[in-house]
């Protein structure tokens, strides 16, 4: 089913856009002022949550009704006390909720967090309260993960199987890519094929050193998942168990992909120039595609802006929608491009944002 | 002798070549280093003489363990890769 509305987390509250005849408008600001660092659309209740990440009172999480008129204000994930003894240099405080998810459809009360710093989170009350997955958090290759983007670790991707609600794998930067069979009691790291090319020679291929900038499981085929990691663009066909680094146009940078919810061969990339620069390469937006599950690749840039573009996509502000044919992108320097025959081409609504952090359609 | 081996998203802004000192631990390898390309040291250390936020050190595949003193000790093979830290953006 095509979506007619589109939610945008912005550095300047929550965002909602409808599709009317004039194309895509703005139709309202929810907390207007307030940084909105993720949201979650649930489509088991058609109830919204948001991320704010107050500028001085700390993080935040709400709920709409399924009209979303009204709001309420529910319980933030928080870390417990960090022992005195702990070799943890870590502060056990919450930054900010970096992935929100909903569980299997036989958990209808679940959610997921996943947190700044590196923490899972799971409710099963919808979010009145939430415990934190010890068993990750206890992991002593925990102490191995560090900082990207941040200057500590953070879980920015939650997957739930589609078919299998106990299988969830989990993506860090930095530490890697982690998977459970059993809703979360325990876990293995699944990163192996990753190459760090940042780290020195001996720890390259260390999966828990892997900065996966983002990772996202094929609604069709679950055991196809795709990565945008630091250096390079992956795929999985064998559910984690390996990646393989796929050859790619332009170049491999970039923080995010979104993968086709009816067809495991094609996903969306959208590559910058690496590292040192972080813009889109020769400063023109492209967008990545391939349909036959990362053999090839094609360039797409038919409406997206092909000089002095300094616009970057993070990880959640790319996303398709239930028919596989209507995306939408946001960047960091507030730009929104939509289109609506699967990235071929694109149109800019008449919107000046703020930086975008996610966008998503519900 | 250790071998200092610097990222190359250095060399935009200056050269940083790998070389070899004579020293037993990280500080005394950096300040060998320093000797010979004073402007180098304003780019791995502050002005306290400590690590930057965002320089990451590894010797012989460990991450530094003192960031402030780099009393981290070496020994005569030990390779030291002095890194971007990806925590930097």
């Amino acid at each position: 089913m095509t979506s007619q509305r589109l939610w945008i987390g912005s550095r300047k509250g929550l965002i909602e856009m409808a599709r009317g005849a004039q194309g895509w408008r703005v139709s309202k600001t929810h907390f207007l002022g307030e940084p909105v660092s993720m949201l979650l659309p649930d489509a088991r209740d058609g109830k919204l949550y948001a991320s704010l990440s107050t500028g001085h009172f700390g993080t935040k999480l709400w709920v709409s009704d399924q009209r979303n008129e009204r709001w309420r204000e529910l319980a933030a994930p928080a870390f417990p006390e960090k022992p005195a003894n702990s070799p943890d240099p870590l502060v056990w405080a919450l930054h900010s909720i970096w992935a929100l998810e909903a569980g299997g459809a036989d958990q209808p009360q679940r959610l997921w967090a996943g947190t700044l710093p590196g923490g899972l989170f799971c409710s099963d009350d919808r979010g009145a309260s939430w415990q934190l997955v010890r068993s990750l958090w206890d992991h002593p290759a925990r102490l191995e993960w560090g900082g990207g983007g941040y200057d500590f670790p953070g879980i920015h991707s939650v997957c739930v199987d589609p078919n299998h609600s106990a299988r969830l794998t989990v993506a860090i930067s930095t530490g890697g890519v982690w998977r459970s069979d059993d809703s979360g009691e325990t876990w293995r790291l699944s990163a192996k094929g990753m190459t760090a090319t940042y780290m020195p020679p001996e720890l390259a291929h260390s999966e828990v050193h892997q900065d996966a900038h983002r990772v996202v499981q094929s609604p069709k085929d679950r055991s196809v998942f795709w990565c945008q990691h630091h250096n390079e663009m992956t795929v999985s066909h064998d559910g984690c168990a390996s990646w393989q680094k796929l050859q790619v146009p332009l170049a491999d940078f970039g923080f995010t992909v979104a993968a086709h919810p009816h067809d495991a061969a094609t996903a969306w990339f959208v590559p910058a120039q690496k590292d040192e620069r972080r813009v889109p390469v020769d400063l023109a937006l492209c967008v990545l595609r391939t349909r036959d599950g990362g053999k090839t690749f094609q360039q797409l840039r038919t409406g997206l802006p092909q000089e002095a573009c300094y616009d970057l996509i993070y990880r959640h502000a790319l996303a398709v929608d239930e028919s596989g044919n209507t995306l939408a992108m946001a960047s960091t320097t507030g730009g929104l491009w939509i289109s609506e025959d699967g990235g071929d081409t694109w149109s800019a609504p008449l919107v000046r944002l703020p930086p975008v952090a996610c966008v998503r359609f519900g | 002798m250790p071998t200092l081996i610097f990222t190359s998203q250095l060399q935009r802004f200056l050269p940083a070549p790998e070389v070899q000192v004579d020293a037993d631990t990280l500080k005394q390898a950096l300040a060998a280093v320093f000797a010979d390309n004073a402007l180098l040291q304003a780019y791995v250390l502050d002005e306290r003489g400590q690590l930057r936020k965002h320089v990451e050190i590894f010797t012989d595949g460990k991450r530094v363990k003192d960031r402030v003193g780099l009393s981290d000790p070496l020994c005569a093979d030990s390779k030291v890769y002095v890194l971007q830290a990806l925590s930097g953006g």
